[in-house]
């Protein structure tokens, strides 16, 4: 046996990433606080470098490695360019808040390189090992991360919470796996489509286990009636953290749906779509409605992350190639408002001031009037006004579901978004229409404005010539999933 | 003669237990941490039984790294669990109440 019939190509980025990310672990023992800057730059090197293998190795069609338990194929290419990108920008904006706090340590990036390479592997999994073990190594990071701010209560207690309901999702999921083994005799993604298809397996077992693995993955994903954790690890963690967990573990969380449920359970998508319909609906009602009631704005963006999962989840029950992609652009879309929503939130904290209260924003076109556009034009795409990306992803998502005729679902997406337009504006009342509160200078590194505008303005270029991301990610599905 | 439907009762028994262990336990952290161990090792009986009457060895593969994530798990936990002792100085489930809205 030699090197090449290894054939580890389709792993290389993850190979280079946990490397990589041995590499800086011990570097970082090397490194003066003063100069915890080197950390800093080193992975984000690691992430340009992991994005530059993945582009330059990426092939227009499936490959496997590991005997099949790991896959490689342009949805996993997509997202996993996302996820460095969007890991990028979060470390670009956090760097001066976590200084402020004195969180600014080696641990903060090593355990978002871990969280990044559990983010990989689950994305690119073809197995329910890999699948199990990719999100593991997320959820343990994320943990930790939640937990970094060690003398604050309320971080502890929202690591806590995240905690034991992530091991109880881990669990109600796990459990589903054991009964579709049993049902099936296989823990390969594709043969258990195959047997599916093919009617060999224990029809009970496998509807019974379904029911677990639908209730796990809407635990992992925060949606309704799954939801308890988001709030209280939105509101608790540290913004930086906060952000960490909202942005690109969203995207793995999708696409983990999708192998585990298009790939593994399509021939069943009767049995699932009526689930998720359910999970979906209560997600927008209940999300858009208790999101109305909040006075602290990360608790409300949490609320607000809970309804935008309930309309990802309109493409991914429509099962079709369209309603798929239209989940994925829709997962897209919704990391970068919240990159950019909690990056404003971000930019107006400082030493000493957690800028989280509605109040905090009041008047805030008077301090800064750049920071309140960028925060209009956030606020204006969450709501899905035209022409900006959050409009767009709304009409895909709710045009999937009209495309298989369930016309009262698409009515019912549409009224909860008029609902939801109350507290998203409510947001812009108090930033142009309100009396200044809070009047210190707003400080800003340069590199941290810079990434802020150019994804401010991405919002806006993307709502206005979506075609390109679209296309993207259609031609993403029609080829990785071979049954489309 | 014990079949693989009394494997599957008895590992449905200890899953809903730990649930209800979880979700009515109103006293001690301690028992979440324990409730979720116990969850584990009912899915681990699941696949066991399945493997051994399906004569498949990878679902005892399965276990093992089922295990050994357990293992990781709970190590996080109980750190968790101090971080939290120290600030509040209790491990009452029931004083875990500042996030609320």
């Amino acid at each position: 046996m030699n090197w090449a019939d290894l054939h580890l190509m389709p792993a290389l980025p993850e190979i280079f990433l946990l490397s990589a990310l041995s590499v800086i672990l011990v570097l970082d023992l090397f490194v003066s606080d003063a100069r915890r800057g080197i950390t800093y730059l080193l992975t984000l090197l690691t992430l340009a470098v992991c994005a530059g293998i993945q582009i330059a190795t990426s092939v227009p069609y499936v490959t496997t490695t590991f005997s099949g338990m790991f896959v490689d194929d342009p949805l996993a290419d997509i997202v996993k360019v996302g996820m460095y990108g969007f890991t990028a920008i979060v470390l670009v904006f956090t760097r001066q808040y976590m200084a402020d706090r004195g969180l600014f340590k080696g641990e903060y990036f090593t355990l978002s390189l871990f969280a990044l390479l559990g983010m990989n592997v689950m994305v690119s999994a073809s197995h329910f090992l890999t699948l199990y073990i990719g999100l593991e190594l997320l959820s343990l990071a994320l943990y930790a991360l939640i937990a970094l701010n060690r003398d604050s209560t309320s971080s502890t207690e929202a690591a806590m919470k995240f905690f034991v309901l992530g091991a109880l999702s881990s669990g109600l999921l796990l459990y589903g796996m054991s009964m579709v083994y049993g049902a099936t005799g296989s823990l390969d993604i594709v043969q258990i489509g195959k047997a599916i298809q093919g009617g060999s397996g224990n029809t009970v077992l496998l509807v019974f286990g379904l029911v677990f693995i639908v209730a796990g993955l809407s635990f992992k994903l925060g949606a309704v009636p799954f939801h308890m954790w988001v709030p209280d690890v939105y509101q608790g963690s540290p913004t930086a953290i906060t952000l960490m967990v909202g942005a690109a573990p969203k995207l793995a969380a999708l696409v983990f749906m999708i192998r585990i449920l298009v790939q593994g359970m399509g021939p069943m998508v009767g049995d699932w779509q009526g689930m998720l319909v359910i999970v979906a609906v209560l997600s927008m009602a209940i999300g858009n409605i208790t999101a109305i009631a909040q006075t602290n704005i990360k608790r409300m963006l949490a609320y607000s992350t809970i309804s935008h999962m309930g309309y990802m989840l309109l493409g991914l029950l429509a099962g079709t190639a369209q309603g798929y992609s239209a989940a994925l652009f829709y997962a897209f879309s919704y990391v970068l408002m919240t990159v950019v929503g909690f990056g404003i939130l971000l930019a107006l904290s400082r030493a000493g001031f957690e800028c989280e209260r509605l109040e905090d924003l009041k008047g805030l076109n008077g301090r800064n009037s750049w920071y309140a556009l960028l925060m209009l034009l956030t606020m204006f795409s969450m709501t899905g006004i035209p022409p900006l990306v959050g409009f767009y992803a709304k009409l895909v998502v709710i045009q999937a579901v009209v495309d298989i005729g369930m016309f009262w679902l698409a009515v019912f997406a549409v009224l909860m978004s008029l609902i939801g337009a109350f507290y998203y504006l409510r947001v812009v009342k108090h930033m142009y229409f309100d009396e200044v509160q809070d009047t210190a200078p707003i400080v800003v590194r340069g590199d941290a404005k810079l990434v802020l505008s150019l994804s401010g303005l991405a919002l806006l270029v993307l709502g206005v010539l979506p075609q390109g991301l679209l296309e993207l990610c259609l031609e993403a599905m029609r080829t990785s999933l071979a049954a489309l | 003669m014990i079949t693989l439907t009394h494997f599957l009762v008895l590992a449905a028994v200890l899953f809903a237990i730990s649930v209800m262990g979880i979700f009515l336990n109103r006293k001690n952290v301690i028992i979440l941490l324990m409730a979720i161990e116990l969850m584990l090792l009912a899915v681990n009986f699941n696949f066991i039984a399945f493997s051994h009457y399906l004569s498949d060895t990878a679902g005892q593969i399965f276990v093992f790294f089922i295990l050994t994530v357990a293992a990781a798990e709970s190590a996080i936990g109980l750190a968790i669990l101090v971080v939290l002792f120290r600030n509040l100085n209790t491990i009452d489930v029931e004083d875990l109440g500042s996030l609320k809205g």
